[in-house]
């Protein structure tokens, strides 16, 4: 049976489904809902855990690492601001290897202040370690958040699951719920071999020659590549238990495609619209949505994009003085092989209606490769 | 009070201190009240050095490193986590220098305290950042050099004790390793007690406070007794010194320190006696 769920209770229901019993988190629009609905949870007692109500988000992300150190489950979730208030930690938790899951409702960075949707907070925290999974409906924030606590625990990475602010946290749609019995098939009770003991005193993380240091973060570097695999056997076995398939990479349309738009996030829906308006008008168009971004699947996206003669990025986050940052991870991947055109379409919000895709498509199609801001 | 009975060792030879560190003698006998049933939490500060390069780590006790800012917070969720496996009686610990309880970790101290979590909290104070080389702190004495402070620092040492007695915490206490049986004492009534514990340890520092590394204790036990550092402990809102002074000249602590070599000693013992008249209040 369907039920009208935002992202953010999506989530809020998965992580009931999950049982963290340590949460904590400080409040942000657009994030706040996902922590006030497990809040009620916890009140309730329908989910057992205990709630940490911080000062700040540095702190709430501070706790989760105290708790999962300990070898105790948790979670928290936040936004823009609050993520790049917990940036020192996120570095932190990464390197020290922590499975941690933290929603993050996409929001724009100020200055200016603006509480609307775009990918910079995230995609600006790209190199802290984290692995990073995007939702494109209120369907994928719930499956992605069990799928991260099924990944981040058996890699020892953690893993952001990232909504749209507003556009997917505060916008209702029919989903599928998963019953306890199968997420708890899917999710073995969680056993980190690092957690402190007295069984076995030691310092965890103590300070290691440089030598050592460097084989530390090879082996961080290795993982955290490795980890697409267990992505995409996590996908697998979630499908085969809920019936909904994903995979790093989803293409729409492409079968005779000479050009593919390529996006992140909701705007993937919007931009079906605009694709099958496009092949209505006899245009070769299709389009190729990433949903997980780290680690990012260079190979999936050669494989399907090596058939198109170009590709058109459609960026909601860029590296000031460069280009998009989507647009760098599509090059990156492609290396030549395919000209890429970045086009960055929204910033802080600014609508995405079906028609702006189109003339992001048109401009982007009428040059090889460059990028440019419509 | 026999010391001797007191025979667990948390620290093992091998530690990275300085010779003369007042806050390695002072984890030594903090880990003889609290024992092995603990976790120790540790923000950047010279005691991240101290605990050990791999793999020689110097604590026997299990202990995880924070960054300088939160680890109040990284205790609180541990402390939350060994309850709910069941580990109530397992101790937690933050060990914290002056930069981290009085700076930029104020905030984080400051939630937990008014949170109330099950911690003891511990700042060795050695009143500057030292491990990135003496800078000054808002727990520096005024007049104090510090190569932040070239001409001596202008402004007063912050009152730590009031500023935690403001949380209404179970337990404040001050201590210095000058007198192991008030320090004992202190931490084992810490370890008794339920709640958020704050515990301010004087830490003398040789290399930062420019004195001979084996007057550590003499430099701890001339602080109580010039009466420049109270002993004292906070139960429940009642206040108590532990250990009178005995109002020696303030000169003779300030004369062994080189960092005080530009202080006046007037204007630092019309603070001292700033500070006690403030302290009365509350006895
Ligand atoms: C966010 C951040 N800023 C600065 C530092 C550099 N740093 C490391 S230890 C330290 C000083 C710590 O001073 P204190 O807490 O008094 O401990 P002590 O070194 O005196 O033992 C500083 C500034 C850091 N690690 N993190
Ligand atoms: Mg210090």
């Amino acid at each position: 049976m369907r039920v009208l769920l935002t992202s953010s209770e999506a989530i809020s229901r998965a992580v009931k489904l999950v049982r963290p019993e340590v949460i904590s988190a400080y409040p942000i629009t657009p994030q706040t809902h996902i922590v006030e609905e497990i809040a009620k949870f916890v009140a309730s007692g329908e989910l057992d855990a205990t709630f940490i109500r911080v000062e700040s988000e540095i702190s709430a992300l501070a706790v989760v690492i105290g708790a999962v150190a300990q070898g105790v489950r948790s979670f928290t979730a936040t936004s823009s601001h609050g993520l790049l208030y917990m940036h020192e930690l996120l570095h932190w938790s990464a390197g020290g290897r922590l499975p941690i899951v933290m929603a993050v409702a996409n929001r724009a960075v100020g200055a200016p202040w603006n509480i609307w949707c775009d990918q910079q907070d995230t995609l600006s925290q790209r190199d802290t370690g984290w692995m990073q999974v995007y939702a494109s409906s209120a369907q994928e924030a719930f499956d992605f958040t069990i799928l991260a606590y099924k990944v981040a625990e058996s890699v020892f990475l953690p893993c952001m699951v990232c909504i749209d602010g507003f556009v997917l946290s505060h916008t209702a749609e029919p989903i599928l719920l998963s019953s306890r019995d199968d997420v708890n098939t899917f999710l073995p009770p969680f056993d980190f071999p690092l957690r402190l003991s007295n069984q076995d005193p030691f310092t965890l993380w103590p300070i290691l020659e440089p030598a050592l240091y460097h084989r530390q973060r090879k082996d961080l570097f290795r993982d955290a590549s490795r980890a697409l695999e267990a992505w995409k056997r996590a996908f697998k076995e979630w499908g085969d238990i809920s019936g909904r398939c994903y995979r790093p990479i989803e293409a729409y349309r492409l079968e005779d495609a000479r050009c593919a738009i390529v996006c992140m996030g909701a705007v993937s829906s919007t931009a079906r619209v605009a694709v099958d308006r496009l092949r209505g008008r006899g245009e070769k168009v299709g389009l190729i949505t990433v949903k997980l971004f780290r680690p990012f699947p260079k190979e999936d996206l050669l494989e399907i994009a090596s058939f198109v003669e170009h590709l058109v990025v459609l960026d909601r986050g860029v590296s000031y003085g460069a280009e998009g940052v989507l647009t760098q991870e599509v090059k990156g991947a492609l290396s030549g092989a395919v000209p890429v055109f970045g086009v960055v379409v929204s910033m802080g919000g600014r609508e995405v209606f079906p028609e702006l895709i189109e003339e992001a498509y048109f401009v982007g199609r009428r040059r090889p490769e460059g990028m440019g801001w419509i | 009070m026999d010391l001797k009975a007191f025979s667990y060792e948390g620290l093992s030879s091998g530690h990275l201190a300085c010779a003369g560190c007042g806050a390695v003698l002072a984890m030594r006998l903090a880990l003889k009240a609290i024992g092995s049933n603990a976790r120790v939490v540790i923000p950047a500060s010279c005691w991240s050095i101290i605990a050990g390069r791999h793999p020689d780590a110097s604590l026997k006790v299990p202990m995880m490193h924070s960054t300088f800012e939160v680890a109040p917070s990284i205790a609180s969720g541990m402390r939350a986590a060994l309850n709910r496996l069941g580990l109530k009686d397992t101790v937690v610990m933050v060990w914290a220098g002056d930069g981290a309880t009085y700076d930029i970790g104020f905030a984080s101290l400051s939630a937990a305290a008014e949170r109330n979590e099950d911690i003891i909290y511990v700042c060795y104070d050695n009143e500057a950042y030292m491990n990135t080389g003496i800078q000054r702190s808002s727990s520096t004495p005024p007049g104090a050099w510090t190569t932040t402070t070239p001409e001596g620092k202008l402004e007063e040492k912050k009152n730590i004790i009031l500023a935690m007695y403001a949380h209404r915490i179970p337990y404040i206490a001050t201590a210095t390793v000058a007198y192991p049986e008030d320090f004992i004492a202190k931490f084992q009534k810490a370890k008794r007690i339920k709640g958020f514990r704050f515990i301010l340890v004087l830490s003398p520092c040789p290399t930062g406070w420019r004195f001979e590394e084996k007057r550590t204790v003499e430099v701890a036990r001339l602080a109580v007794e010039t009466g420049v550092f109270p002993l004292l402990e906070i139960e429940n809102g009642a206040w108590r010194i532990t250990k009178e002074p005995m109002w020696l000249p303030v000169d003779r602590y300030l004369k062994v320190q080189s960092r005080f070599a530009k202080a006046s000693t007037e204007s630092f013992e019309r603070s001292v006696k700033e500070n006690w008249r403030f302290l009365e209040r509350f006895l």
